[in-house]
């Protein structure tokens, strides 16, 4: 049965160039900077100064309140510098460089690609271990894993689902993860289930992955309670309300968390993590990214060190061609342009996307024809053209009422507008407007 | 013929009365008594309705000054201080002077004086793009040039300069009422004592970026060299995060600054040329 | 990096949907029954239609660039629809200046007073057609007898829409029906056989564009199918209760432009609700004001008029009917 969310939702071109390549692993970076704040909540506390000598896998940065995570050394090297640097905004923000000179991981960690599928450890024990690991949400979300394996006092989890989607275009870093980590993912998803406490996993992939559907399912029978469900190809299904709608049919209300019906979603890629941290005590310093477009020598999917910057990744894969308008820190629609190559992958990059420059420019804006598509793509049920004219026209009060911050950004309403609105671009500036403004009214 | 025309009179003349008497009986009613003053002192004020006291509105405004015991911290920017002194009287209350203030941009980056590094393609929004990447130039303090605060001046004291891409201030025609500022996501704008002759003297510049690295990304931007500081003989200025500050009151316009900045940044406007000989010595 | 690259907020993806494609994309399927009315009327369609388009046109060039001095949109398709759907609404020998009027009614007072496409509150082309029915009465009741009159055009012989006679002959007292032996049988109505304004005979041919814009995705199901669902229910009512004098369902669907108003004109993205529901009332009250009209009112038809209402209450429906949110209202299966 091929399952979907009935609501809204985009068909745009996939585009994913870098499906059959495999995984490669990028050389040693000769330089990383790794930014304090990869993750959604406060930023870490850098606990290296300049001149410390650091090795792979040391922490460097800790944890700092109940939204933070750790962060590590993803070399062997001095510390050159604890400064701000320009994040992929340009703005600077607090990052720890280091001149890596080797690869000599920190005792304690296995390195090696034996599998480990006998588990050890207890339920507590595996969500203390993801935080000491500094594991987020590796779908895009950065949300810090081990809150969300925090179940608060009076819920219940009932249900694990894996997010395999991949509904992003041009991105392919979970699926090749999925083809060729099958078996680590597998008791990466069993160690999630233990730390929650639940006994079904479902792993939800969209029909465009034939090949990982047909891979996971053969070894999911060998897996207890986990189970592939097949998912018609939609955008935006990897959004977490919008999968577990897809997939066990129950609707998140406005405002609360999935653990409100029961189910915690993790990404592909937070499950590989998991395993590494747990099964070979290795925190969390490298991701696959991918780096691909349409223009690109060799569109490629890299394990790569978190830290390295972007340029390096892009001269791998055959470098930045002449005909380049746009480069994407992400999927093309949820991720940031970069206006700089020179900004380094963290661990919420999920992949690179070069845009050729016919590509790159918007559509010319026209009046609003009042098509009502933007009204009847909507995944969440809003009135996107309506978010917009309010927040044009500074009526705060109506772009609150009018649920704009049900909004998870995916881009579908600027996708489709025939007029070329940037309804997006408003809808964010009313957002964070109106979270001011409920911020301030609290106070 | 004449009995239509007298129907016509009696029926309308009795609807007339009867829809005079539910007028009448109605306001007596629902009569909300209210200060006269109030009204007194709405006439002496703008009517822009810009919000500029922090109220919505010049009625809100008027209701506030004839409700309150003390208002000196009632401060109409709009209004001149005789329109104030007027309100003061009618109400019987003693009225703070105020200095008349007037907008200033603190950013001198015109497009010859900072490269443009990359091309913005959003909503043509200040806010957007400021909250989305550090903008167009190299500079992450600069004036973005999409004219948010032109659109909420409701004086028209404020355009964007097509050559220098950059806002410019009416001075006649500014009232201070402080939209411009809060309108800038960047906070380049700001309001400055309003001196003779709309002379000014400031730094044109919010760049906090150590020497170095505010002079790459704009060749007027502070650098925080703190010459300015050293020729100023009346403590003036100040430097703060590699950028210096001019107090508009206790600077007393003496043109001693501006030929020491080692960048131009620091301008100074409506004064008379300088004379040669004061430029050699 | 010699180029610079450009930044902008996400989504970097775009649909290639633009206003021009739906725009033609309604001209496309406004073809067929152009088609089928140059069969029936011959030249006079050819030259009201014409005429029809190139003085919308015209006029929405000059008051762009004289009056708005904007920079001339024409290009973008509206007008031409506009055009396209005021000649549809006309009868095939009107006089070529009451056109122009209408032409200029339709785009100056209908669209271009508000601010041009995207902004105006009621359909432009029934602003058009509603002007000139109530100024030209005459000329505008008076339609060319099919298939014979196709070489004529201010010289036509004419006769009563169907609708027409069945109006005039209950008003007479003559029973509903000897006045359906007086016109002509269901599928020649069906086709398109009957006296009747340019575009608005042949449903066979309307409902085959809107089923292309359907399947196009320019116009979604809701509007027509509650407009046909409720003039159906309720002439079906009225037909039941009394058989003798009200006509049947069936007629009343495929007349009088029904189908031209449902499929084309009460679905223009800027006159019509934003979300299903809304679209629901909005289709619903159109059927309803329309067999209104019809039944008890003066004139023997009544989509314009319905439809044109129903214009002035879709900012009300779009204030109070909202989409259905997602994660509302608790349903967990």
């Amino acid at each position: 049965m091929i399952q979907t969310f009935p609501k809204g939702g985009i068909h745009p071109a996939e585009d994913k160039f870098s499906a059959g390549t495999p995984i490669r692993v990028l050389p040693l970076p000769k330089k990383v900077s790794i930014p304090v704040s990869q993750h959604l909540g406060a930023p870490s506390e850098p606990i290296v100064k300049k001149g410390d000598k650091v090795k792979t896998g040391q922490l460097i940065a800790k944890s700092k309140g109940f939204v933070s995570t750790n962060i590590h050394s993803s070399v062997t090297g001095t510390v050159t510098k604890v400064d701000k640097m320009p994040d992929s905004s340009g703005y600077k923000r607090l990052a720890i460089s280091i001149d890596a000179e080797e690869d000599q991981w920190e005792e304690g960690i296995d390195n090696s690609k034996t599998l480990n599928r006998n588990i050890s450890a207890t339920g507590e024990e595996i969500t203390g271990k993801i935080l000491d690991a500094g594991i987020v949400g590796l779908g895009g979300a950065t949300f810090p894993s081990h809150i969300k394996l925090s179940v608060p006092r009076g819920k219940k989890a009932e249900v694990l689902i894996i997010n395999g989607v991949e509904c992003e275009p041009c991105l392919t870093s979970d699926h090749r993860l999925m083809l060729e980590k099958g078996e680590e993912l597998m008791v990466g998803i069993q160690l999630l289930m233990k730390a929650l406490n639940v006994k079904r996993a479902l792993i939800g992939i969209e029909n465009n992955k034939p090949d990982a559907i047909r891979h996971l399912s053969s070894i999911a029978n060998e897996y207890e309670g986990t189970e592939v469900r097949t998912l018609q190809v939609k955008y935006p299904q990897g959004a977490e309300k919008q999968l577990i709608k897809a997939i066990i049919n129950r609707e998140v209300p406005s405002g609360k968390l999935p653990i409100d019906v029961g189910t915690v979603v993790h990404n592909i890629g937070t499950a590989f993590a998991v395993y590494e941290a747990i099964q070979k005590n290795k925190p969390l310093i490298e991701r696959v990214v991918t780096v691909t477009g349409k223009k690109i020598e060799s569109p490629s999917n890299f394990m790569v060190r978190i830290g390295t910057f972007v340029s390096d990744l892009v001269e791998a894969s055959g470098g930045l061609p002449d005909d380049t308008g746009k480069v994407i820190n992400g999927g093309p629609m949820m991720g940031k342009a970069l206006d700089n190559l020179d900004v380094p992958v963290t661990k919420g990059t999920s992949g690179i996307v070069i845009v050729p420059s016919a590509e790159a420019k918007r559509k010319p804006v026209l009046n609003c024809v009042r098509c009502a598509k933007c009204v009847g793509i909507c995944p969440m049920g809003l009135e996107p053209y309506l978010l917009q004219a309010a927040t044009e026209f500074k009526k705060w009060d109506l772009v609150e009422n009018e649920r704009s911050l049900d909004c998870m950004e995916c881009g579908s309403c600027s996708y489709i507008c025939p007029s070329g609105r940037p309804l997006l671009d408003y809808i964010r500036l009313g957002k964070s407007t109106v979270n001011k403004i409920i911020r301030s009214r609290k106070q | 013929m004449s009995d239509i025309v007298i129907n016509s009179i009696i029926t309308v003349s009795a609807m007339g009365t009867a829809a005079a008497v539910i007028l009448f009986l109605v306001a007596r009613k629902f009569n909300v008594v209210e200060d006269p003053r109030i009204d007194l002192v709405e006439e002496e004020l703008p009517a822009a309705n810009c919000g500029g006291c922090g109220l919505p509105g010049c009625r809100a405004f008027a209701e506030a000054l004839v409700r309150a015991d003390d208002i000196s911290d009632l401060k109409c920017p709009v209004s001149s201080s005789e329109d104030m002194a007027k309100i003061a009287v009618i109400l019987g209350k003693e009225i703070a002077e105020q200095d008349p203030l007037v907008a200033v941009v603190r950013c001198a980056g015109t497009p010859d004086k900072r490269s443009k590094t990359s091309i913005y393609d959003g909503a043509p929004s200040c806010t957007i793009e400021s909250s989305l990447y550090t903008g167009e130039s190299n500079c992450p303090y600069g004036c973005l040039g999409l004219g948010e605060c032109v659109e909420v001046c409701k004086f028209d004291a404020i355009f964007m300069n097509p050559e220098t891409m950059l806002p410019e201030v009416i001075d006649d025609r500014c009232t201070a009422c402080n939209a411009c500022v809060v309108a800038c996501p960047r906070d380049i704008i700001e309001l400055r004592k309003k001196n003779k002759k709309d002379r000014k003297i400031f730094v044109a510049c919010i760049n906090e970026e150590k020497g170095g690295v505010a002079r790459k990304s704009c060749k007027v931007a502070c650098i925080g060299c703190g010459k300015c500081l050293k020729a100023c003989k009346f403590e003036a200025i100040t430097l703060e995060n590699n950028l210096a500050y001019i107090d508009p009151v206790k600077c007393r316009l003496c043109r001693k600054c501006p030929p020491e900045c080692p960048t131009n940044a620091i301008p100074e406007i409506n004064f008379p040329e300088r004379k040669a000989a004061a430029e050699a010595s | 990096m010699d180029k610079l690259i450009t930044v902008s907020p996400s989504p970097h993806a775009y649909g290639d949907d633009t206003v021009k494609k739906l725009m033609y994309g309604v001209v496309y399927a406004l073809v067929p029954a152009l088609v089928i009315s140059v069969y029936f009327f011959g030249i006079g369609a050819l030259i009201v239609t014409s005429i029809s388009i190139v003085s919308c046109m015209a006029f929405e060039y000059l008051i762009q660039k004289y009056l708005m001095n904007a920079r001339p949109s024409i290009t973008d398709g509206s007008a031409l629809v506009t055009g396209l759907l005021l000649a549809f609404n006309l009868p095939t020998n009107l006089p070529w200046w009451i056109i122009i009027i209408g032409a200029l009614v339709a785009i100056g007072v209908g669209k271009m007073s508000f601010g041009g496409l995207g902004t105006n509150p009621f359909n432009p082309a029934l602003v058009g057609r509603v002007f000139l029915f109530i100024s030209f009465p005459a000329q505008m009741t008076s339609w060319p007898e099919p298939i014979v009159s196709r070489l004529q055009y201010a010289d036509a012989t004419t006769g009563a829409t169907p609708l027409g006679v069945v109006k005039e002959g209950l008003n007479a007292g003559v029973p509903v029906s000897r006045l359906m032996e007086q016109i002509p049988g269901y599928m020649e109505l069906f086709i398109g056989h009957m006296h009747g304004c340019l575009g608005e005979i042949s449903a066979l041919a309307l409902i085959a564009g809107g089923l292309y814009m359907l399947a196009k995705k320019i116009i979604t199901w809701h509007i027509p199918v509650s407009i046909f669902l409720s003039v159906f229910l309720f002439t079906g009512i009225l037909w039941l209760i009394n058989p003798y004098d009200n006509a049947d369902p069936l007629f009343h669907l495929l007349t009088g432009g029904l189908v031209l108003g449902a499929v084309y004109m009460a679905t223009d993205y800027v006159t019509s609700p934003m979300v299903p529901k809304g679209m629901w009332i909005y289709g619903t009250g159109i059927g309803v004001i329309t067999v209104a009209i019809r039944v008890w009112g003066a004139y023997p038809e009544g989509v314009s008029f319905a439809i044109l209402i129903m214009n002035a209450f879709v900012p009300l429906i779009n204030k109070y009917v909202k989409p259905e949110r997602f994660g509302e209202e608790v349903k967990n299966g």
